[in-house]
């Protein structure tokens, strides 16, 4: 398959993608935002389709709105549920307004479909270039950033009474967020990008208990996941995004039982 | 820094202040929680801070913590690094770490091999100080209790530092894992002449352990007798 130059490029992007997506995926599930990395994604497809509708690129539409949703959403007060449900008001306008900003433009509905349900097709040698900075930039604030992070992840109450500035690390951490869902959206597609952001760290969980183990085993899935799924939607003509999520979901329930098994032996 | 050096080289008493509080004030915008604060703490002691629900002692260790303002008053405190255990920790059962993994989110980021070396040794060290050796493989979400407790602890106390606070580390424990944690801590405190801070709901700890105690009464902190301690300063007043 790596005789067609679009194999070649799809396979080094979804290789970025799925290393940053299952790196900050471990600390997505650590710090328990499932359920924010799922709305940044829905905000990510308006941002897509506001980028198309001005003739911006669709992955700077999305990154502009994720920045600015994900710090918003970080400047908020730190009630958690009162953070989900305004969460969820949130990310319903945005559906809406990424619907109507597509109606809106004159790009054909197949663009919409790529950028909803990710493609191996449509990316081009300079959108690799720019997936790759942008996850070379993520990767890059993990590392300077990583015990601190690590703590107030795995233990945010016990970072703070270590005087750690936990309020910064939440933001340097949205913002790799924000990148790392616009970057993914760029194959897995808008809809289904929360999959990599989520699952595989959700596995990881389940089977070791360090964090570095855990940064492996979720960079692993992911990584298997992109690639076996580009494999075999170059082979079926099915949509990648079906064998990616098809692999991860089988991957965590594996896992889930995997730990089961362990708390009866 | 002149200031802080004269306060902590005063050579007029044999005891070494440690932290010590002037008048000191603290308000929730119109809520009063205490007034007119008043308190040394020595180098080497094990105090108890005693007091109903709501009385003040989570709000004042904060402050002392420098994670809450105080509203007026002084505190001077001589150690910048103090180990502190909160009361509230959110560990569910699902948690990913093992008891060892946890005590070492406290280290930092270091890429000298040296470092990491010495790293290693003080994660040896706090493991056997604390008793956790055995138990470092244990999943912390998996762990007793107490286990739970000697980890924060373990984790607290893993940059040594010279001052412990423990906010109601022993409530809901059995009285027997009580009395081992409270062995322990004993044990730092004389071994390594650890100043240690015990907030705390019971009062034949207080009595058993520690030798002074600060009780919170009409909203200000005054010392009482460890002898004199009885369990109705417990509750809540009236
Ligand atoms: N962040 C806060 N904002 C407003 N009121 C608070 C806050 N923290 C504590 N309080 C109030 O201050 C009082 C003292 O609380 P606390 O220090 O937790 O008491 P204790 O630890 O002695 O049980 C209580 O009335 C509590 O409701
Ligand atoms: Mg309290």
């Amino acid at each position: 398959m790596f005789e067609y130059e679009f194999m070649r490029e799809a396979f080094i992007a979804s290789t970025f993608i799925a290393i940053t997506a299952g790196l900050v995926g471990v600390f997505v599930v650590s710090r328990n935002m499932s359920f924010l990395s799922h709305t940044l994604s829905e905000i990510g497809f308006a941002g897509a389709s506001f980028g198309i509708l001005i003739g911006i690129s669709p992955l700077a539409g999305m990154i502009l709105f994720t920045l600015v949703s994900s710090i918003a959403v970080g400047s908020l007060s730190s009630e958690s549920s009162r953070r989900e449900a305004s969460i969820s008001a949130i990310s319903s306008l945005f559906i809406g307004l990424g619907i109507l900003f597509l109606s809106l433009s004159s790009e054909s509905s197949s663009y919409a479909t790529n950028i909803l349900f990710g493609s191996i097709v449509g990316i081009s040698s300079k959108e690799v270039q720019q997936l790759m900075i942008l996850a070379l930039f993520v990767i890059f604030v993990f590392i300077i950033f990583y015990k601190p992070l690590a703590f107030d992840s795995f233990d945010h109450i016990g970072a703070r009474a270590a005087g750690l500035k936990t309020r910064l690390l939440s933001i340097a951490f949205l913002v790799t967020l924000a990148l790392s869902v616009s970057i993914g959206a760029q194959i897995v597609g808008s809809l289904l990008v929360f999959v990599l952001l989520t699952l595989p760290g959700a596995t990881a969980k389940y089977v070791v208990r360090t964090v570095p183990k855990l940064i492996m085993v979720s960079v692993g899935l992911s990584l298997v996941g992109v690639w076996l799924g580009l494999y075999l939607a170059f082979i079926t003509n099915w949509p990648v995004t079906f064998f990616i999520s098809g692999f991860e979901v089988i991957a965590y329930f594996l896992g889930l039982s995997y730990k089961n098994w362990k708390l009866n032996h | 820094m002149d200031e802080w050096q004269s306060f902590s080289n005063r050579k007029d008493s044999e005891e070494i202040t440690v932290i010590e509080a002037k008048n000191l004030t603290k308000r929730f915008g119109k809520q009063l929680v205490f007034k007119d604060v008043n308190f040394k703490i020595n180098d080497g002691d094990f105090i108890s801070l005693i007091g109903p629900n709501g009385s003040g002692k989570t709000t004042l260790v904060r402050i002392m913590m420098g994670l809450e303002k105080k509203t007026s008053g002084e505190l001077k405190i001589n150690h910048k690094h103090i180990g502190y255990v909160p009361q509230f920790r959110n560990i569910d059962l699902d948690y990913p770490l093992n008891i060892e993994q946890f005590v070492r989110l406290n280290l930092k980021f270091t890429l000298s091999p040296k470092q990491r070396k010495a790293d290693n040794e003080s994660i040896k060290t706090i493991l056997t100080k604390t008793k956790l050796t055995r138990l470092k493989n244990r999943p912390l979400g998996l762990a007793s209790g107490g286990e739970k407790q000697k980890a924060y602890l373990a984790q607290a106390l893993l940059n040594d530092p010279k001052i412990l606070i423990l906010d109601e580390s022993t409530a809901s424990l059995d009285v027997e894992v009580k009395m081992q944690l409270m062995d322990l801590v004993a044990e730092l405190n004389k071994k390594y002449n650890l100043t240690v801070i015990f907030i705390t709901h019971d009062y034949e700890l207080t009595k058993k352990y520690t030798t002074r105690a600060l009780f919170f009464e009409n909203k200000t902190l005054k010392e009482v007798k460890v002898s004199d301690v009885s369990e109705d300063m417990f509750e809540m007043e009236s």
